[in-house]
């Protein structure tokens, strides 16, 4: 078991009050998967990937565990996360066409970044290089600064970068969100080639972009305000989901082939709740068709069958 | 890149041309006849005696030919290096009196604008993200960044000078001595530079810390900063990225506040009657002395132009993008 993630909660600080952003998580992933996570904007995906990694400053940890190969993360101590950060977990981040330094020659970042890891640059090296062509990048982009990039070409020297030391553990979020459709698929499939390659042990892909994660991911994560809605293997999860929210997520998904004669893509009616008082019981039960009193308690996340978890009284 | 370069020194030629041109109208239409305040200070009383010292003065300062005659003569002098004779010190040529006053005003000029450039950044660096410094230290910085020049000299001149009287109120160096280059001498030099050059330093500083906590506050913020903390950099090598490139808009703004600062130190050289380009200008309108006047706003424009190149070429040589827009990416 790589990660082990056990009712974590963490809330935003606003002036307000508490944004009860991720509000008791609970999953497994194993060695080797790749977990496609998906919702709404805003349902903490984000949330949950920057938790594994590094809380920044508005965020609080107020309760639950991570396990990582059986060790500890300690979420809530910054200085006693830093050993774990890019050694055993690292991150692709959301705006990587944004992350590296615009002033620095990029192989010179990167050999910065890896002394105060303490790694030196020369052992690594020939794989820096190695990596980058497998990624179709030339050895020659270590010397230029990021401006010459792509956007394309920037999201996968951060993917290289991200990996260089082999975590357990890569968060990508939302890498392919910026990129064009061709694009998608080469940097999704590069992903997957550096779990086969073992570079990463296992993978959080964070994305609202069902059909991609459907892909190449081994299992899926649906969230819904703060909770984990469903979890299960992703065909399971677009062929035979059980939570009322994800059945209706997949079928406002177009198919290939279907036209507007078929009947038109229904939409989720209304809106997710807002997290600074989150409903009491079901969080979804307001949008939910089959919505009945019971839901006004909230419903423990299953087991229904081996490996699909659900959270719904109806899926119980 | 010498494409560029080539461009930015014909721009900095063009206003070469046009501050010549202004310079060398300002004196000659503002009212007052300088050869009229010359002769009254003679007190001339023959009429006619008057009138042929008029005549002659007016030729000697070529100031009975046509203005355009005057103005052609005037840029072909300055290519000569001669900007004609000061009427106020006459027969001195104005150049040598410029050229007398020019190292007092470089020395108090030069380590003020970069000593507090150097140090105000590295000062406001620090005192991002730290409460303490934040809420004491920057508020002063505020403080003294809105003080005017003259008004903060005073001051000095008053409580260090007066009251306190640790250092020299007016003057380059002691009438008791004469130049030369003993010990004595140098330490009564910079005991008079001290003051004129601790107001405009201070006031400076103050500036470039607040410019430099904000550009370092934002730089932190910036998505390559959370990333590199992200993979668990220290913070030494995410402020060291911060503080350099915060330090960009920093070096443009000093080439944008050049000239405030150096009609600061103007200010601050009267106060201390600093022997100056500052007190020489005070001097040359008191007694309309158009070519001494004219010859010293040229100095200013030249010196102004002069580091704006610099710092032009400066910016090109630290910051990546810029060099990589001009050769069009090698990609």
């Amino acid at each position: 078991m790589t990660l082990r993630v056990n009712d974590l909660k963490v809330y935003y600080q606003t002036l307000r009050g508490d944004v009860h952003a991720l509000d008791g998580v609970t999953f497994d992933l194993a060695d080797g998967e790749i977990m496609g996570l998906a919702g709404e904007s805003g349902c903490g995906k984000t949330t949950l990937g920057k938790s594994l990694i590094r809380l920044d400053s508005r965020m609080r940890h107020v309760g639950g565990t991570i396990d990582l190969d059986g060790k500890d993360v300690p979420i809530a101590d910054d200085d006693a996360m830093v050993p774990l950060r890019y050694h055993e977990i690292s991150l692709i981040p959301q705006y990587a066409m944004s992350a590296l330094n615009p002033t620095r020659k990029i192989g010179r970042m990167i050999n910065e970044l890896l002394r105060s890891r303490g790694v030196r640059p020369a052992d690594i090296s020939q794989e820096l290089t190695r990596r980058l062509e497998l990624v179709g990048l030339d050895a020659d982009v270590l010397n230029r600064f990021p401006i010459e990039l792509s956007g394309g070409m920037k999201q996968r020297v951060v993917m290289v970068m991200a990996t260089l030391l082999n975590p357990s553990l890569l968060i990508a979020d939302e890498v392919t969100s910026a990129l064009d459709v061709s694009t998608q698929r080469s940097v999704a499939e590069s992903l997957v080639e550096f779990r086969d390659r073992e570079y990463v042990k296992s993978m959080v892909f964070v994305t609202h972009d069902i059909s991609l994660v459907y892909q190449m991911a081994d299992t899926i994560m649906v969230m819904y305000a703060g909770r984990i809605a469903e979890k299960a293997p992703a065909k399971t999860i677009i062929n035979a989901p059980r939570h009322p929210y994800t059945q209706m997520l997949i079928s406002a998904l177009p198919e290939v082939g279907s036209t507007m004669e078929q009947g038109r893509l229904e939409g989720i009616p209304g809106t997710p709740p807002g997290l600074l008082n989150p409903p009491t019981g079901c969080r979804f039960k307001d949008r939910c068709p089959m919505a009945f009193s019971k839901c006004s308690e909230q419903p423990p996340l299953l087991e229904i069958e081996p490996g699909h978890w659900a959270a719904c009284w109806k899926t119980g | 890149m010498w494409r560029y370069i080539g461009r930015k020194l014909f721009v900095y030629l063009l206003t070469f041309v046009i501050a010549v041109t202004i310079n060398w109208m300002i004196p000659r239409f503002m009212p007052g006849d300088p050869v009229r305040s010359m002769l009254a200070r003679a007190s001339v009383g023959n009429p006619e005696a008057l009138e042929r010292m008029t005549t002659y003065y007016n030729e000697v300062f070529g100031l009975d030919t046509p203005l355009y005659q005057q103005y052609f003569s005037f840029w072909g002098g300055l290519l000569r290096g001669d900007l004609g004779v000061s009427v106020m010190l006459y027969p001195e040529p104005v150049t040598d009196v410029i050229l007398r006053a020019v190292p007092f005003t470089l020395a108090v000029l030069l380590p003020a604008i970069l000593l507090s450039w150097v140090v105000g950044n590295h000062f406001g660096a620090f005192a991002a993200r730290s409460k303490i410094l934040d809420n004491t230290i920057l508020p002063l910085g505020y403080v003294l960044t809105a003080t005017p020049y003259m008004w903060l000299a005073l001051l000095l001149a008053w409580s260090l000078g007066v009251v306190a009287g640790v250092f020299p109120v007016a003057n380059g160096y002691s009438f008791s001595l004469r130049p030369e280059f003993t010990w004595l001498f140098i330490s009564d030099l910079i005991s008079h530079w001290f003051l004129p050059f601790l107001s405009m330093f201070v006031v400076a500083l103050g500036g470039w810390a607040i410019g430099m906590r904000n550009m370092i506050i934002y730089e932190l913020e910036a998505d390559y900063s959370n990333y590199l903390q992200a993979l668990g950099a220290p913070r030494r090598l995410v402020r060291k990225y911060a503080f350099r490139n915060a330090m960009l808009p920093q070096i443009t703004g000093l080439a944008v506040q050049l000239g405030t600062i150096i009609a600061g130190s103007l200010l601050t050289e009267i106060v201390f009657n600093y022997p100056g380009l500052g007190t020489l200008i005070i001097q040359s309108l008191n007694s309309r002395d158009f070519f001494l006047l004219q010859g010293i706003f040229l100095f200013v424009v030249v010196g102004v132009l002069i580091a704006n190149f610099i710092i032009d070429i400066v910016y090109v040589l630290v910051d990546p993008r810029t060099r990589v827009q001009m050769t069009g990416g090698s990609s």
